[in-house]
């Protein structure tokens, strides 16, 4: 009969053996380690905020008080050209128009204010409905935007649109701004300033440069959020509200 | 039975020479206001963010619902086996085709991107009336393409009433998917009415035959062939039977806006104080494209004569292009109300009616459409036997029989 039983000498060899290829391994592993999984981590760190999906936790919108909407200032609307690189060009009937600023008169009272205008961000967007390509899209977080790789330049957004908030490129533009990249023959309205909102810096060009504190960017979603306070204190008004679209730009004062 | 003979239309007599040269000068014109649009961008055509659909869509949705219109005389034949309009069916698939050709052109080429129609083809968005338009207009050229074969192939002749049945359901809801293009709008109070579909799909009917009756009057006069009172007269009579429904939708429409308050405003600019659109409703639409059409059409003064055919025909189109004109531009120019009970001004021109002066781009374009859908005709009638020689009364008497 064969004795199997290792002896002493050779456990002790194995033992060694054993202690060399965890000690190598480990080794192998702490440097692999050492010099990837920092290159993977950091990647992953930096990736996640392009990558990050936008959620539905949140949903942007604007608060507009025309009490404080002063008549014959036009702030808002020159910041959010200089924001986003918008010029004369044409004329008004041609140029684009993000923000544009809405006198209002009562017809039986004379009573008189002012408010600013954008696109008003629906829950429900009669300009994504109708737009043929999906071009029109609205984000999770409810910001509605144009795909300008996929616009056709049909127009029919613009038909659609209760609030006339979109401008058709009219002509070949130069010296674009990267942070809102535009083009001939496409359609663009106001995009909520998603390129700030994105880069974490939650407000607007129109809501930083309103000195009369009248346009107020927020989370609609967040109870705590200024905007959704002084929307449960004062309440707030959709533009056009019998058409159920559920806006995401409230007006108080109205 | 006397048998019909088929041909082409052999050899260009002078008057056609003059036709063809005049119909290549437009496309070209056509071509030339495209390649100006496109690298200048629209800042140079009379549409702006106010109008935002202008003369070459007036144009084009004219001849995409004339197109569905022109196959009546073919549906007629194949689907209610009148065996009169038999005779006619060919060509009335023809001028369908040609007439969506020469309209999506110039649908396709006042976009903004003409260079991504792959993409208007490729990406869709199930829930716009628009994509469901691309597929309606597709579909009609598949399904009348294969209809107009059956005619043309005595081979697969037995599916004509088959095929000729499917393009009749199908036209029927590509001028519903027309006419919702406007009704489904719900920001503008000119649209956002059901109404809008069935009005689209009986303008069409008239449209339709009025072009097919100017194109068969031509040519058999151009081509010295013999075309009787028969057929003739059965044809203006129905277009007459179209006319008049065309107007009764158009008053339906306008009474029952007339009934809401909220709606007074923009009946009050179409029917009495927006300048130009209640002279092309009235004058335009009412009168010259519907009144006095049906004059000529049922007065016995009129009665066999050509001309007075001819000319309601050519009325009824004019009425149609005005009565676009009204639906379209002069629903985009009457504002939208902001906020009810307050007059709204802006840079953006709220609150004030928005002008628009067509330009001669514009103009150009729209009539490069229809010189195609033309020039596809009068091709197809120098390739294919689409005309019998004769359809005089005696023809016509023993098809009746």
């Amino acid at each position: 009969m064969q004795d199997n039983t290792p002896s002493p000498q050779m456990n002790d060899s194995n033992k060694i053996d054993q202690y060399r290829r965890r000690f190598l391994g480990g080794t192998a592993a702490a440097v692999t380690a050492a010099t990837v999984l920092p290159g993977l981590i950091l990647h992953t760190v930096e990736a996640r905020h392009a990558d990050e999906a936008v959620t539905s936790d949140r949903r942007w919108g604007l608060l507009i008080d025309t009490t404080k909407c002063a008549d014959g200032c036009n702030d808002c609307v020159t910041a959010c050209n200089t924001e986003h690189g918008l010029r004369e060009i044409h004329g008004p009937a041609t140029d684009a128009q993000w923000i544009r600023t809405v006198k209002l008169k009562n017809k039986s009272t004379g009573h008189q204010l002012n408010m600013p205008m954008m696109c008003q961000h629906c829950e429900h967007p009669p300009c994504v409905d109708v737009c043929p390509t999906g071009a029109s899209f609205k984000r999770a977080d409810g910001i509605v935007l144009v795909d300008k790789h996929i616009c056709i330049g049909c127009r029919y957004c613009m038909m659609a649109c209760p609030y006339k908030a979109r401008s058709f490129i009219h002509e070949t533009l130069t010296d674009q701004l990267p942070v809102a990249p535009r083009g001939k023959g496409t359609v663009e309205s106001c995009t909520l300033c998603v390129h700030k909102v994105d880069a974490g810096d939650h407000n607007t060009a129109c809501a930083v440069a309103c000195k009369h504190g009248a346009i107020v960017f927020g989370d609609l979603k967040d109870p705590n959020d200024k905007i959704s306070v002084m929307l449960r204190e004062k309440g707030g008004h959709q533009l056009r509200a019998e058409l159920a679209l559920n806006t995401g730009v409230r007006y108080q004062g109205l | 039975m006397k048998k019909l003979h088929y041909t082409s239309i052999h050899g260009y007599s002078k008057p056609s020479l003059a036709l063809l040269g005049l119909l290549l000068f437009f496309v070209l014109l056509g071509f030339i206001s495209f390649l100006q649009m496109e690298h200048e961008g629209h800042y140079i055509t009379g549409m702006n963010n106010q109008i935002i659909w202008g003369l070459p869509h007036v144009f084009a949705i004219f001849l995409i619902v004339a197109a569905s219109g022109a196959l009546n005389v073919a549906s007629i034949a194949s689907v209610f086996n009148q065996k009169m309009y038999k005779p006619l069916a060919k060509l009335s698939a023809v001028l369908a085709l040609a007439l969506l050709a020469g309209g999506l052109l110039v649908l396709l080429l006042d976009l903004g991107r003409p260079d991504r129609l792959i993409i208007a083809i490729t990406h869709y968005n199930f829930k716009s009336v628009f994509a469901w338009n691309i597929i309606l207009y597709t579909g009609f050229f598949g399904i009348v393409g294969i209809y107009l074969w059956t005619m043309l192939d005595w081979q697969v002749e037995k599916y004509t009433k088959i095929a000729g049945t499917a393009a009749f359901i199908w036209r029927l809801i590509l001028t519903t998917g027309t006419g919702s293009i406007f009704g489904f709008l719900v920001a503008r109070q000119a649209y956002d009415a059901a109404i809008m579909a069935p009005m689209f799909v009986i303008m069409s009917f008239s449209f339709g035959l009025a072009v097919y009756l100017v194109i068969l009057l031509t040519t058999y006069r151009m081509t010295d062939r013999e075309l009787g009172d028969i057929v003739v007269n059965r044809l203006k009579n129905l277009l007459g039977v179209f006319v008049a429904a065309v107007m009764y939708f158009s008053l339906v429409y306008h009474v029952t806006n007339l009934y809401a308050t909220e709606h007074h405003g923009i009946e009050r600019y179409i029917l009495v104080d927006g300048g130009i659109y209640t002279q092309m409703y009235w004058i335009g639409q009412m009168l010259l494209g519907s009144i006095v059409p049906l004059i000529l059409i049922y007065a016995p003064k009129f009665a066999n004569n050509r001309n007075a055919i001819m000319a309601a025909s050519l009325l009824v189109i004019l009425g149609g292009l005005a009565s676009l004109y009204v639906i379209l531009i002069g629903g985009q120019s009457f504002p939208m109300t902001l906020v009810p009970g307050y007059e709204a001004s802006s840079s953006f021109f709220d609150g004030v009616v928005a002008s628009y002066t067509p330009s001669k781009w514009e103009f150009m374009l729209g009539m490069g459409g229809v010189a195609i859908a033309i020039l596809i005709v009068f091709a197809s009638m120098k390739l294919f036997r689409l005309l019998p020689v004769s359809l005089s009364d005696e023809v016509a008497q023993t098809l009746k029989s």
